[in-house]
């Protein structure tokens, strides 16, 4: 763990450049896909439209910063609020449906989004089909980096925060109340919880973490322009998801570096079939990781603490065991017993 | 709400003004056929009462209008004298009932403790800011309720597998953990939809005692929907039957048991 951060945060100044740059843009889809994960994984609902809150909260980002001349890390919070407000409010008719159906209502709003950045009446703001082109932030207080090391530690804070925030979230009632809805939700309303009200904030929230990804994703590139947002985007982070555990926080860190890297890995092997080596390699990873690189992860953790401590675990089975076999309302005599 | 039956309501509710639920003449229609047609009965404070009744006969569509999942075409039902027909599914709990369910509704893939702690959601207050950030007056209630949950986890024996997922539980497990979350709420009125189903002799037997158990010990009244007779009139003080919607009789358990419109119900008429 410390190991893990002392590596990630001495690494720009081993490597370089274009790597560098990589590196940074793996972290970004992860944020990406950790919101993706916060209304999939944990809350059920499903997206293949998350191209969209990522394209706005971009666009957010250069429209500020090229029309208004706002400092590049005021955009991230007006990016993360922007998207916020657009998926609570697409959250809401989206109550009424359900699996199958809310993927469709996702994927329309992945496919009309390039489309409407590119028309004209918003073309004075988004610059139509050429895009907006933005000035690579530099070191602040006279820090000697470049600009590519700085913004690797800038969205490294940034997805530090976002993380942190995302696991207290998840430890926390209110997690209880989203994981809740997803495995029963007439139960979560019997309990008490706001269903309705839950699975908006929660579209919302997952709406703000893709969006304030989104504005990193346009500082890091410099560029935005409609095509970089289109259905291929939401695809990604869609497998991302999957590779790295449907439910799994650390998940979504290898989530970004897959769809980042292996793309990139499937071309070194073969130009002409990247795609096919692309889904090739996608079946093995699937088929080896049924459950993703989280599920991976703890049944080696789960193999490892069994064969360590054998006898402990064989006690704890045939204690469950009796338990099962015995009644299972048995308690009621030890309940007389606490009573007297 | 018809106003005719909301008039015929209100007078027996202000006489019996100790009833902890009043069921005044609630009737509810799925399509053309009347799954309740006009019930009404008391459950006073503290009191063990058992709905019976043949399959069919509105045990659970009763419950379902407590839970407020089916709304009544007709007739009203009073919490301590306020009717709980215009309150939110997910605001019953707040009002004091808390339920069991037939079939078993558990969230699956959390721990035991969580499920609880979902139990508990009204008893503790946040929100997705307070949360994400943590702060310490957030924590510090959610200590709280996390205390309260393995309070109840030790009252229910479930300590062994309080961090276990719900759903790598036998049933019988799982039915304790579904009763466990629904005493979380801390309820007046505690609804349990055919709690012993599946459950062999010996678990029955102790589950009658549990219930009277918790009866005695938190303070709650509770609504018992059984299939199992004996169960059903060895614990309840209060016995009401329903046939195709109908209440044919209310009463002690023994003079349920001799009248002779249950046992036409259970047994069928000599006709």
């Amino acid at each position: 763990m410390i190991a893990g951060v002392a590596l990630a945060l001495l690494l720009p100044l081993a490597i370089k450049g274009f790597f560098l740059f990589q590196l940074t843009l793996a972290l970004i889809y992860a944020v990406a896909i950790l919101g993706l994960n916060l209304l999939t994984g944990f809350n059920g609902q499903f997206s293949l439209g998350h191209s969209a809150f990522y394209a706005i909260g971009a666009y957010t980002a250069a429209i500020l910063m090229d029309q208004a001349d706002v400092a590049y890390y005021w955009t991230l919070p007006a990016a993360g609020a922007a998207c916020f407000i657009v998926g609570f409010l697409f959250g809401l008719p989206a109550l009424r449906l359900e699996g199958l159906y809310l993927a469709l209502a996702t994927f329309a709003l992945a496919i009309a989004t390039p489309q409407l950045l590119k028309s004209t009446p918003l073309e004075p703001w988004t610059g139509g089909v050429q895009g907006i082109v933005i000035l690579k932030p530099e070191a602040p207080l006279g820090l000697p980096l470049n600009s590519d090391q700085w913004l690797y530690y800038f969205t490294m804070l940034t997805a530090a925060l976002m993380y942190a925030g995302a696991v207290n979230l998840m430890k926390s009632r209110t997690g209880r109340a989203i994981m809740a809805i997803r495995d029963n939700p007439i139960a979560a309303s019997a309990m008490g919880v706001n269903v309705a009200l839950y699975k908006s904030l929660t579209f919302g929230v997952s709406a703000l973490y893709t969006g304030v990804a989104g504005a990193l994703g346009a500082l890091t590139v410099q560029f935005v322009a409609p095509d970089s947002f289109t259905f291929n985007l939401a695809i990604a982070l869609f497998v991302g998801l999957v590779i790295g555990g449907v439910g799994s926080i650390p998940g979504t860190l290898l989530g970004g570096l897959f769809i980042l890297f292996v793309p990139n890995i499937a071309e070194e092997l073969s130009k002409g079939l990247a795609q096919a080596v692309y889904g090739f390699i996608l079946i093995a990873v699937i088929y080896l990781m049924p459950s993703g690189a989280a599920g991976l992860i703890r049944l080696i953790v789960g193999r490892t603490a069994r064969s360590r401590s054998q006898p402990v675990h064989f006690e704890t089975a045939s204690r469950s065991a009796r338990l099962t076999r015995e009644t299972p309302m048995s308690s009621s005599t030890s309940g007389d017993e606490n009573a007297k | 709400m018809n106003a005719v039956a909301y008039a015929t309501a209100a007078a027996p509710s202000a006489s019996a003004a100790q009833a902890l639920l009043a069921v005044r003449d609630v009737r509810v229609r799925f399509g053309g056929i009347a799954a309740l047609d006009g019930v009404s009965f008391d459950v006073k404070s503290g009191e063990l009462l058992g709905l019976i009744g043949p399959n069919g006969a509105g045990k659970t569509t009763l419950f379902n209008c407590l839970s407020r999942l089916y709304a009544p075409v007709a007739g009203d039902i009073l919490i301590e004298g306020r009717s709980i027909l215009e309150i939110p599914p997910h605001r019953i709990v707040d009002i004091g009932i808390s339920r069991t369910f037939q079939n078993l509704a558990l969230f699956g893939s959390m721990s035991v403790l969580d499920n609880i702690r979902v139990g508990a959601h009204r008893r503790s207050r946040s929100n997705f800011l307070t949360d994400a950030v943590g702060l310490p007056g957030t924590r510090r209630r959610d200590a709280a309720l996390t205390g309260a949950a393995w309070e109840l986890v030790d009252y229910l024996d479930l300590r062994d597998v309080a961090m276990r997922a719900v759903s790598d539980l036998p049933f019988g497990l799982q039915k304790r953990v579904e009763l466990a979350r629904a005493l979380a709420a801390r309820p007046k009125l505690l609804l349990l939809d055919e709690p012993a189903g599946g459950l062999n002799h010996e678990e029955v037997d102790n589950l009658g005692r549990l219930i009277r158990t918790i009866r005695d010990e938190r303070n709650v009244t509770v609504l018992l929907v059984e299939h199992h007779m004996n169960l059903v009139m060895s614990i309840c003080d209060k016995v009401v039957v329903l046939d195709f919607g109908r209440k044919i009789a209310e009463g002690t358990p023994a003079q349920v048991r001799a009248d002779r419109d249950v046992i036409a119900a259970y047994l069928g008429t000599a006709e």
